[in-house]
Parts: C-alpha cells; structure tokens; sequence
C-alpha cells in the first residue's frame, strides 16, 4: 500500500464546509462546535472511540441526520429543510454504510441502476452499461444477475460501493466500511476504496484501518466525545500525536 | 482411516438410516408403544368415519327426485341441490338470462386467474381489469349508463393517474398529454356542475336492465370481495403509510380511522351503511344498497389491511430507508421501489389470512338483505316442497367457499416461494 500521499491540495476549491455545527439527542451533546473544510479532492480519515460522535457527523452532510446549529455546505449550497436542496446534494454526494444496506429483493444490477434510472431518469440501457463497468472495476460482473443474500460480505459491499459510485458522486462518504467483515474480506474493499482514492475522488472515510489512512488519507481527523481533538497528516498524526486523548486512542488500537 | 494422512481426510457418507416406506412408517407412526396403539385409534376412528359419510352422500344418496317426499329413508337429498342449483348461484337473477351472471362470474375468475400468475404483473393487468370489470358489470346490469359527471370525473382520474404513474418513467409529451386528459376532465366536469354544460347520458345497453336488488348468489360474493379487496387493498396500504407519517395530522387521521373500524363489527358497519348513512343524504339522493355494502367493506377491510402491512413496514431495517435517502431518491420512489416490495413479501401469509377471513365475512351483507351466496343458499330451504335437508345445502355452501378459500391458501404459499425465489440466503 505504498501509494504516496504527497497531493497538493493548496489550490483545490473546497467542497465541504462546516461551521460551528452543533447537534444533540436530547440531552446529550453529540456535536459540538464542529469546524471543517473539505477541499476537492482530499481523502480524510475519521477515527476515534466508539460514541464518539464519527457517523453523526457524516450523516450530517447529506442529511440522513439534522444539525440543529451551524452551517453546512457541500458545493456551495448550504442544507436547509427544503427538500429539492437535500435531493440535489444527495445526487452528488454518495454514501457507503457498516451494513451494506444492499436491496435484498433487487438483482445487484438492479440494485446499482436504481439510482440512475429514477433519480437521474438515465435510459435502462445506459444506466446498465454504467453499472456493468462499475461492477468490473469492483471486481465481480459475473455477480450481476444474483441477489444480495448469495454474496458474500465483501463482495456485498464492493455492490454498494459501485452502486454509490454509478450516480456519478463529487463525494464519497464511508462509514465503517470494512467494520463488519470477516477479516480475510477486509482487503479485497480496501483495494477498491484505495484505487478510488488514487482517481482523485474526495473521501470522508470513518474507519479504524490504519493501514488505508497511512496510505492514502490527507488528513487524520481525530474525535472525541462530539469534538474534533486532533487532525493532521498522516505522518504527523501518528507519529507524534498531540492530545493526550489522541495517544491513549492510538495505544489502544495500534498495539492490538 | 488411520491410514489416511492428516490434513486429506476423506468426505464420509451420512450414517444409514431406515429408508424406504417401512422405514418412514417405523420410525414416525410406530416408534413406541403409545405411538403405536395412537396410530391404530387413529385410522379406525378415520376409517369409520369415512365410511359412515361415503355411505350417507354416496351409497344411498338420491341424485334426482321430483320432491323431497322422495328422499325420505335415504341418505344425501343431493335432489335438493339439483333442483335449486341455479337460485343458489345466481339468486333472483331472471331465470332464462342465468347464462349473464355465469359469464360474468367466468370473467372475473379469469381475470383472477390471471392475475395471480405472476408473469402477468405488468401493464396488462390495467387493461385486463378495466374491460374485464366492464364487461362483467355491463353483463350484471344489462346496460351502463354514463351520466356527463361521471364520465368527466373519469377522464379526470385517468389523466391525474396517468400523469403521476408515468411522471418519472414517461417523455415530456407524453406526461403533456396526460395533464391535457386530466384537464379535460377538470374543465369538462367544473363547466357541467356550474351549469354551463348541459346533462347527457351515454348509455351503453345490449341487454335488458336487471338492478342489483335481483342480484344474488355467487356473483354477489365474488363482486363483494373481489372488488372490496381491490379498493381495500390500496387505502389499506395508505392508511399503513399515514399512521407511520410524520405529520401529526395525517398520522392522527390514519390511526382514528383503523381504531375506529376496528373497535366496531362489520355488522353494525353494515348496518350503518344501510339505515343511518340515507337517513344523513339529503332527500331526493339515494345510493344503491349493493354499493353501500360494498363501501362498508371496503372501510372495514382497510383498516385490518393496515394493520397487517404496518407490521411489515416495521420489520425492514432501518438502514434500507437510509440507503433509499442517500441516494435521492423521492419519498414515492423510495416506497414504491423499496419499502414496500420488501414489506408486502413479509406480511403475505398473515395478509391472505385478512384476505380468507374478509371472503368469508361478506356473507354477513344478508343481515341487510343483499342475497349472496350463504343467503340464496340459505333461501333454498325455505321451499315446503323441499324442506327438512339443511345439511346437504349447507355442505354444499360450505364446500364451494373452501374451494375459494383453500386455492387462496395454496397461493399463498406460491406466492411466498415464488417472491422469495433467490433472495433467500
Ligand atoms: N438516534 C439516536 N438517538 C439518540 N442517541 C443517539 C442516536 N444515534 C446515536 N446516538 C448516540 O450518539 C452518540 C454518537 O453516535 P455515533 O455518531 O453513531 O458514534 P460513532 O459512529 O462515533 O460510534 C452515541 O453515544 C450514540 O449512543
Ligand atoms: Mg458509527
């Protein structure tokens, strides 16, 4: 995984922007005072304990949760409740989850032209030959015809990523991806998100895989209790961590 | 097997267990003393049983006899049930026209048919339906006539319809062409009820008039729950959507309206329907008995229609909605395209269920006097000539509602492997 990280990103616009958000539940504080600028093109790792808040945040950016304080903005346009706003930056940004969450009763063809032929209202037989390619460059055209409960793990979520990918997203937003896989089945969608990464894509990637963020993030994004502790180049970031909360949270995961 | 190395261990065949036909009775009806002594009360009482009935509606019956005088000190009076066949199926319905309603109930049991195969669930299916019900009534009534509102109100349904089922899929033209439909209607029928139009009647009349009071029989319960379950069917899944809504009003109207039918009998729904509900019309308006039935069962059909599709609304995931959200797709196109093909496979077997028990409760439309198949039945015996063989009738009654029934039942389970084919781990 030796892919330099080196990537000028001086110049790139930027295309996520988050100031001062701020979520609870209920009581509780989920998000706080969140500050981030995302430029085009960057690949960002997010890590940090359990509850700490990671999927929130990137729920956040395409709406599937409601901030209820601060500014979200992705391309310029700023979320607000009205729904063509959120439909819009939900055709551009795409999002991958733990679970796969893959249409159970759809072909995995189907299930990758759904998108394209509804939302983007693109004929059945480009939306086809769009999710072919996708399903090549993820690997595994000969699943095409098969349902998504005779796949296995990996293989499922490869679908899911290749049906994110075939709405043609600016921006794509992992949560956990690898985290409910058997571990023979965490490097074959590693590779895939690391070839996207290497195309230039923008990434917001919630993972603990250590490995990926050496090799290709920009930025470490370090979180805590609703906070962003710490963040930094990869090389940085894990050599000489700051916060005193950054080491403990990467003793305990390096040293496993 | 010592000799085989570690690691080359060869695949063992299963241990061998009684096979064969013996083997099964063996191990499955004779495998203890009690099993055994069990199986043996078991098949006489069956065989005994058997017997007594084959002897009483076979050996002895009397297939034909000109009154019931002459079945006395036999068995089965199927007589009866020769003689009365075509009052039961087709009730008051004028005698020499029987062959109207037959045709009528061949129609529907095709469209039926048709319709549960699953091949044909496409557009086909809109046509099948919309010439085969107006076929179907135009036998019942013997003539249709349409009065300018209604045929505006239609052409207002059908182009609103049209422009929204085909408003993501259709060209630009075409969903044009639909709102010109609908605004034809629009126009048409405003200009009608403001006077401007004058009233005319398309009436469409092959056959003599027969109004529904003279309907009865197996029609009458084949239109009461065939077509009680295709309006019920889709309010049913509104109403399943509405009381998961967001919206407090919705949500407050959908659930009000379940609760509300389902704390009450259908009897007295029926009831309301035809007593109260003209006392409330202002004079001069009167609607058919029949509908008004029919639009009793409907309501109440919905209601546990909603009941049963909210269960399997709330057993998807709630990840499927978030992967639905994430990609942009629309609220409709999110439930029409995911939600609810998962929701409605789960709930298949308990909605058949709903769908048996609603066949079987149509029949209590005879408490208002509507004469379906149960109430002709039932009128049957009220013959002098003929009196004093309920038994036959009602197993007759009771056999062609398990025909309905059970095929309901063996669909069910087709349908459950057939949606199931590939998706199943
Ligand atoms: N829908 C919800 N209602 C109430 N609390 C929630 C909800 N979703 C998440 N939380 C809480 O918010 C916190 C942050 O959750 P999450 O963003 O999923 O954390 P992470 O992804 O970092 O593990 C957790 O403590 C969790 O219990
Ligand atoms: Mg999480």
């Amino acid at each position: 995984m030796a892919i330099t990280a080196a990537h000028d990103l001086s110049q790139a616009p930027s295309v996520i922007q988050l100031k001062g958000v701020n979520k609870w539940y209920g009581q509780f504080h989920v998000l706080s005072d969140i500050n981030l600028d995302v430029k085009q093109g960057e690949r960002i790792v997010i890590c940090g304990p359990s509850g700490s808040g990671k999927s929130t945040l990137i729920r956040c950016i395409n709406r599937l949760e409601e901030h209820q304080r601060g500014d979200i903005a992705v391309h310029g346009v700023t979320l607000s409740n009205d729904v063509k706003n959120i439909e819009a930056i939900r055709r551009e940004v795409g999002m991958v989850f733990q679970s796969f969450n893959l249409f159970p009763h759809l072909t995995i063809l189907d299930n990758l032209t759904l998108a394209p032929i509804w939302v983007k209202k693109m004929p059945k037989r480009e939306a086809e030959d769009i999710a072919m390619s996708l399903l090549r460059r993820v690997r595994i055209p000969e699943q095409a015809s098969k349902y998504p409960g005779q796949l296995s793990g990996g293989q499922q979520q490869r679908v899911a990523i290749a049906r994110a990918l075939c709405m043609r997203p600016k921006i794509m937003l992992f949560d956990e991806p690898t985290s409910a896989l058997d571990p023979e089945m965490v490097k074959e969608v590693l590779d895939v998100m690391i070839e996207l990464a290497t195309e230039g894509m923008t990434m917001l990637c919630v993972t603990h895989e250590m490995g990926f963020a050496r090799a290709v993030a920009d930025r470490v994004i370090f979180m805590d209790r609703g906070e962003i502790v710490e963040q930094g180049p990869p090389t940085e970031f894990f050599a000489n961590p700051r916060n005193e909360r950054t080491r403990t949270f990467l003793g305990q995961i390096l040293h496993h | 097997m010592t000799d085989v190395p570690v690691g080359e261990r060869r695949q063992l065949p299963p241990p061998t267990t009684d096979s064969g036909a013996w083997g099964w009775i063996r191990q499955n009806l004779f495998s203890s003393w009690g099993n055994g002594i069990t199986t043996v009360a078991l098949v006489l009482a069956i065989v005994w049983l058997l017997n007594w009935f084959i002897e009483w509606a076979v050996l002895t019956a009397v297939w034909t006899a000109p009154s019931g005088q002459d079945c006395r000190g036999h068995g089965a009076c199927w007589a009866l049930i020769h003689e009365k066949y075509r009052y039961i199926f087709f009730g008051s319905f004028p005698y020499e026209q029987h062959w109207r309603p037959l045709f009528a109930v061949i129609a529907m049991l095709a469209m039926l048919i048709l319709s549960a195969d699953r091949r044909m669930w496409n557009k086909r299916l809109i046509w099948i339906w919309s010439i085969g019900s107006f076929v179907s009534f135009l036998l019942m009534f013997g003539e249709i006539n349409l009065s300018s509102s209604l045929i505006f109100s239609i052409v207002l349904i059908v182009g609103v319809a049209g422009a929204t089922l085909r408003s993501t899929a259709g060209s630009a033209a075409e969903i044009n062409a639909w709102r010109a439909v609908a605004g034809i209607g629009f126009v048409g029928l405003m200009l009608r009820l403001l006077g401007l139009l004058p009233a005319f009647t398309i009436s469409i009349a092959p056959l003599s008039y027969v109004e529904t009071s003279l309907w009865g029989g197996l029609p009458v319960t084949i239109i009461l729950a065939t077509y009680g379950l295709l309006f019920a069917f889709p309010l049913g899944i509104l109403l399943a959507l509405g009381r998961r809504s967001h919206l407090p009003l919705i949500k407050g109207l959908c659930v009000g309206f379940i609760e509300l039918i389902r704390g009450v009998p259908l009897i007295s729904l029926l009831i309301m329907a035809s007593v109260m509900l003209p006392l409330f019309l202002p004079s001069g308006v009167t609607i058919d008995k029949f509908l008004r039935a029919l639009v009793a069962v409907i309501l109440f059909a919905a209601a546990y229609i909603a009941e049963v599709v909210r269960g399997g609304l709330q057993s998807l995931p709630k990840g499927q909605y978030e992967a639905a959200d994430a990609m942009g797709l629309t609220y409709f196109q999110k439930t029409a395209l995911v939600i609810l093909p998962q929701a409605l496979r789960v709930v298949i077997p308990p909605l058949i269920n709903t769908f048996i028990g609603f066949f079987k409760d149509t029949s209590l439309v005879l408490i208002i006097g509507i004469f379906d198949f149960l109430n002709t039945a039932n009128q049957a015996l009220v013959d002098p000539k003929w009196a004093g063989f309920p038994s036959e009738v009602y197993l007759f009654a009771a056999f062609v509602y398990f025909c309905f029934c059970f095929s309901m039942s063996r669909y069910s389970k087709y349908l459950e492997t057939e949606l199931n084919k590939g998706t199943r781990r």
